[in-house]
């Protein structure tokens, strides 16, 4: 690892004129980020410590209903607490699925938004990737590509995003508040990541010197709490990165879909909202053609980057089963195993 | 140039001087400390070896910059045993066959402690599964460790129960 200067922000302003200087990094929990410079993936020349930043740690519940969650909660503690579980429960179970629990106590809500594609090109340093090193080339393009992205890909990059977390705040309207050079701003998380196009080394709208502050869920992300599930394939049960997920928030009346949030997670650069399965599904009945035919939608654009066709009809068929059970109902308690399709009961198709 | 942080390390407080800005939680309490009980796999938060607990948080202690954890409570495997008992779970990890080459087992048993400490898992054997994912064995334990965690999980609320009766 190469060395670097250590800087511990007391307040945020002092954060941003450091997070502003050359070469400089935020250090939240360090989760990812440590993993990176100890490959030299990222060799910064200053870390910015943004831990003890007072007030970041909160969850606050506004009076008109929105919740302010702060850059520097934990996942674990978001996903455990209970009133959180409860309003948002596809965001709680999403968290669940998420790494270890060794990491979860330890990663950070700001982090999880900002951290990098597991894109295997991307971490070899002996390989090309435009990603890490603009103009270098794309090793994955011609690779070991079946974990790639099928929809939003450039020829210059095919990396996925890797956030459970991001997929159903995606579908929630989460908004992230950041504060920068010129005061606080809010973004709709939809338009903090970028897709690769050209320029894959930009992979947020984010500034030098910008630092997440909070994520914020309006009102209405509550109005769906009763019909909410993430779904998640991975390569083996638990601690593993989505091949494709799927996170699907309904509200019901009088048996109808009154309105529907989905979005898609492993299957490109960002997470995917799905605005056109919603509109699909938008008064129609709960039924399953409805529900394939949203999952059609939702695919509609997706290309295979490589030998990854599989992932969108897999990704049709989780989006399917995420609406199934959403519209069965959110579950007393997150499953044994957060998000899993698999049931540990024989002969079960889903142990939700 | 010299950072200076403050550690209590299993009940006793350090202050410590960094050499390094580098150091991770993990190569400082086995290199600089020589506590070599807390274990290093991957080095990369893959394995869950190294885990430890911060403010009685199970973490990977190598993805933990040690300068950002001033003034943190550190407890490693050394200080899980009180005086020469074993814990309940370190007893258990004996009585169920919960290792073989014994390399994972303190962050197996850092990792457990951390388990019950959060209470989501209770008895049920998928969620404690689930909840040690974090911690990857490659002899095979994983049965002895399941049934290890378990017979612990029931001791350790029996011994509550009868505390708090």
């Amino acid at each position: 690892m190469k060395s670097f200067e250590y800087l511990r922000a007391a307040n945020v302003s002092d954060a941003i004129a450091a997070g502003r200087l050359p070469g400089a990094v935020y250090l939240a929990a360090g989760t990812n980020l440590l993993d990176l410079m100890k490959g030299g993936v990222t060799r910064p020349d200053r870390l910015v410590d943004v831990t003890r930043l007072p007030g970041l740690d909160r969850i606050e519940l506004s009076a008109d209903g929105s919740l302010r969650i702060g850059a520097l909660v934990r996942n674990a503690d978001l996903a455990r607490d209970k009133d959180f579980a409860r309003a948002y429960p596809a965001v709680a179970e999403a968290l669940l699925s998420g790494a270890s629990a060794q990491l979860r106590n330890a990663a950070t809500v700001g982090g999880n938004l900002l951290q990098r594609t597991r894109c295997p090109y991307f971490y070899d340093v002996a390989s090309a990737c435009n990603r890490r090193q603009p103009g270098s080339g794309c090793d994955a393009r011609h690779g070991e590509n079946r974990l790639h992205a099928v929809l939003g890909w450039s020829d210059a990059c095919i990396a996925t995003h890797p956030s459970d977390f991001c997929v159903p705040l995606v579908a929630l309207d989460a908004v992230v508040e950041i504060e920068g050079r010129s005061g606080r701003r809010e973004v709709p998380l939809d338009d903090l990541h970028r897709l690769p196009g050209e320029a894959p080394e930009r992979e947020t709208i984010l500034e030098p010197g910008d630092l997440i502050v909070a994520v914020k869920l309006p009102s209405a992300a509550r109005s769906f709490s009763r019909h909410a599930r993430y779904l998640k394939v991975r390569e083996r049960a638990s601690y593993a990165f989505a091949v494709v997920s799927a996170a699907a928030c309904l509200r019901i009346v009088g048996g109808k879909i009154a309105e529907a949030r989905l979005a898609l997670g492993g299957v490109a650069a960002k997470p995917w909202r799905a605005r056109e399965a919603e509109k699909l599904l938008a008064g129609a009945p709960l039924a399953a053609e409805n529900f394939r035919r949203a999952a059609e939608a939702a695919l509609g654009e997706a290309m295979p980057s490589g030998d990854n066709a599989f992932k969108i009809e897999l990704a049709r068929r989780i989006l399917v089963r995420a609406l199934t059970l959403a519209a069965a109902g959110t579950p007393e308690r997150i499953p044994a195993l957060p998000a899993s399709p698999f049931s540990t009961r024989p002969g079960a198709l889903h142990d939700a | 140039m010299h950072h200076s942080i403050s550690l209590s390390i299993n009940g006793v407080r350090r202050d410590i001087a960094l050499a390094d800005v580098r150091v991770t939680l993990l190569d400082l309490l086995r290199e600089q400390l020589h506590q070599t009980g807390t274990k290093k796999g991957c080095d990369r938060g893959q394995c869950g070896a190294c885990t430890i607990l911060v403010d009685g948080r199970r973490i990977n202690s190598c993805l933990a910059l040690a300068i950002s954890h001033d003034g943190a409570e550190i407890t490693t495997i050394e200080g899980v045993a009180q005086n020469a008992e074993l814990h309940p779970l370190q007893a258990a990890f004996i009585a169920h066959d919960g290792f073989q080459c014994g390399f994972c087992t303190p962050g197996q048993i850092m990792s457990a402690l951390g388990l019950i400490h959060e209470g989501q898992a209770g008895c049920d054997p998928e969620r404690i599964r689930e909840g040690m994912s974090g911690n990857l064995c490659r002899c095979g334990a994983y049965a002895g460790i399941t049934e290890a965690v378990l017979e612990a999980q029931k001791k350790i609320a029996e011994a509550e129960e009868r505390r708090v009766a």
